[in-house]
């Protein structure tokens, strides 16, 4: 069974945003209704996203690294989201393991977003339903596009190509064979969540931050 | 966690109405099987009519926690997975069941009794659904406990009995001093379930880290941003924003006014005769338990919160 996921390269996310905001510009401009923002030029602006990116310093001075953390919903393979939903407008799509929020049937109850231990869902305060990365589900399944181009917005715009995209049960993908050769790893295992996205353990070789 | 007004109020009030039907159905049982006398109809059709209501107006507070309640009807569907789901089906069966036991005393006087065994299971069954939805997410730690449940119980029963000594007060006097002792029995009950888990979360050892949040080992981390400098969902929903000293007080308070101030109220109430003092122990609990509620929220500690600690 197909289950698409994406695998973050810690190596090389250099912290730039990008896939923020493309993810952003994508899935606030689809058939599905905006990502809203409130008060966005203002004091205290808010607003709806699928994907942040995060930074933490790791070690402390003068023998530190800066670990850029990109953060979406990371498409579970047990995901506790999904049953607790009252009203099934949470789903986990058997064809491909993606993990969707049926926008027309969502009754914003938040319950789903207290049962995900990452923080992945986010309710939106203008359509008043839950919303999460749903990897790009409208851009990676349109026949009309070039096969290129039949991956998430973030994927396409990372500048360093730390975001990996495909099918983590086909041991020949490239995100598999990513995860095998490189030490793959899940957020949180101690939840058993199974989660799967996955991301990529930095080598760090030659700097002071592993004591060499 | 950020306490949610309306789910605060629902299970509140929806508590004391079970609470309360248990009260009432209780006397009457007790009542059938000493072969005493038993309580006037009145009593238990007001009562049962009064848990009813309370249910209702929990039901109605529900409504103002979705973000789309026009929809709402939608969430009897997953009741195969979902707790919430068999909680939005159990609440108003039991309000109905609750109703028909009422008209049933209405209608046919005593002799009905048997009718509230249907509420009965529907009220078990409502304390089960209500502290399930909590109980079953396991990386909400202080809610993952068997202590969860029997707090809802012992809770929501000793409010309902509280609330019976003053509706007993106005319509069944001889019925006073046995729901007296009953309020008493719970809320002491109650007591030693909420001690119990107050003492269990305070030695709770959080199983998340920010080593495993981001699969870090080395142990010193510390987050410099988290990604915007705004406010998102994830820092509304997840964080109560009160002082750790406001917490603090909050515990307190509910300390005193769910359990001491009541079981005072009651016993100086007996021993003076005196219904003001019988009559105001149930709105001093009531406010108490918003309070404890309130805690119960404020304390469950969201992993996702690892991943928020920084601004910039
Ligand atoms: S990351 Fe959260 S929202 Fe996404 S599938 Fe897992 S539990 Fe559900
Ligand atoms: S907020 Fe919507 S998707 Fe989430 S549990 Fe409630 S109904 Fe389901």
């Amino acid at each position: 069974m197909k289950q698409l996921a994406l695998v973050i390269d810690l190596n090389v996310c250099v912290g730039c945003h990008a896939c923020v905001t493309s993810c952003k510009e994508w899935n606030t401009s689809g058939s599905a209704g905006p990502l809203s923002d409130q008060n966005p030029y203002g004091a205290d602006p808010s607003g709806t996203f699928f994907n942040r990116v995060q930074t933490y310093e790791i070690g402390v001075f003068p023998d530190t690294q800066t670990l850029h953390f990109p953060k979406s919903c990371l498409h579970c393979e047990d995901p506790p989201c999904v049953p607790v939903c009252p009203t099934g407008a949470s789903y986990k799509r058997a064809e491909d393991g993606i993990v969707l929020v049926d926008y027309d049937k969502c009754i914003g109850c938040n319950y789903c977003a207290w049962a995900c231990p990452y923080g992945a869902r986010e309710l939106d305060e203008h359509k008043k339903v839950m919303t999460k990365c749903t990897l790009c589900v409208d851009r990676i399944t349109d026949q009309s596009r070039a096969e290129a181009e039949r991956k998430p917005a973030c994927v396409m715009a990372c500048p360093t190509n730390a975001r990996l995209f495909g099918d983590v049960h086909d041991p020949e993908s490239e995100v598999a064979r990513a995860i095998r050769e490189r030490g793959g790893y899940a957020l949180m295992p101690e939840w058993e969540t199974r989660p799967a996205n996955q991301y990529l353990p930095r080598r760090v070789s030659g700097s002071s931050a592993d004591g060499k | 966690m950020r306490p949610a007004f309306s789910v605060v109020i629902f299970t509140t009030l929806t508590g004391a109405g079970q609470g309360l039907f248990l009260a009432v159905y209780f006397t009457e049982l007790v009542a059938l099987w000493s072969n005493a006398v038993l309580p006037p109809a009145i009593f238990v059709t007001a009562g049962a009519a009064m848990a009813a209501g309370l249910a209702l107006l929990g039901l109605a507070a529900s409504f103002f926690h979705l973000g789309q309640p026009g929809r709402a009807w939608r969430a009897a569907a997953m009741w195969r997975t979902s707790w919430l789901s068999r909680e939005v089906i159990v609440l108003p069966l039991f309000i109905a069941l609750c109703a028909a036991y009422t008209a049933a005393h209405h209608l046919g006087g005593t002799g009905f009794a048997w009718t509230g065994v249907f509420a009965l299971l529907a009220c078990a069954a409502l304390f089960l659904c209500t502290a399930k939805i909590y109980m079953c997410l396991k990386f909400l730690q202080e809610w993952a406990s068997p202590l969860t449940l029997l707090n809802f119980v012992l809770l929501g029963t000793a409010s309902g009995c509280t609330l019976a000594v003053s509706l007993a007060l106005a319509l069944a006097p001889q019925m006073l001093n046995a729901l007296c002792g009953a309020s008493m029995v719970m809320t002491l009950a109650a007591l030693g379930a909420r001690a119990a888990s107050l003492a269990r979360n305070a030695r709770l050892r959080p199983k998340s880290s920010l080593q495993s949040a981001i699969g870090v080992a080395n142990p010193r981390i510390r987050q410099t941003s988290q990604g915007f400098t705004g406010r998102s969902f994830n820092t509304r929903e997840f964080f109560h924003g009160a002082t750790p000293q406001k917490v603090r007080a909050v515990k307190w308070s509910f300390l005193l006014l769910v359990f001491l101030f009541p079981v005072v109220l009651i016993a100086v109430g007996m021993l003076a005769d005196s219904p003001s003092l019988l009559s105001i122990a149930f709105p001093v609990q009531y406010f108490g338990l918003l309070a404890e509620r309130w805690y119960f929220f404020a304390q469950a500690n969201h992993p996702q919160n690892i991943y928020y600690q920084a601004m910039a």
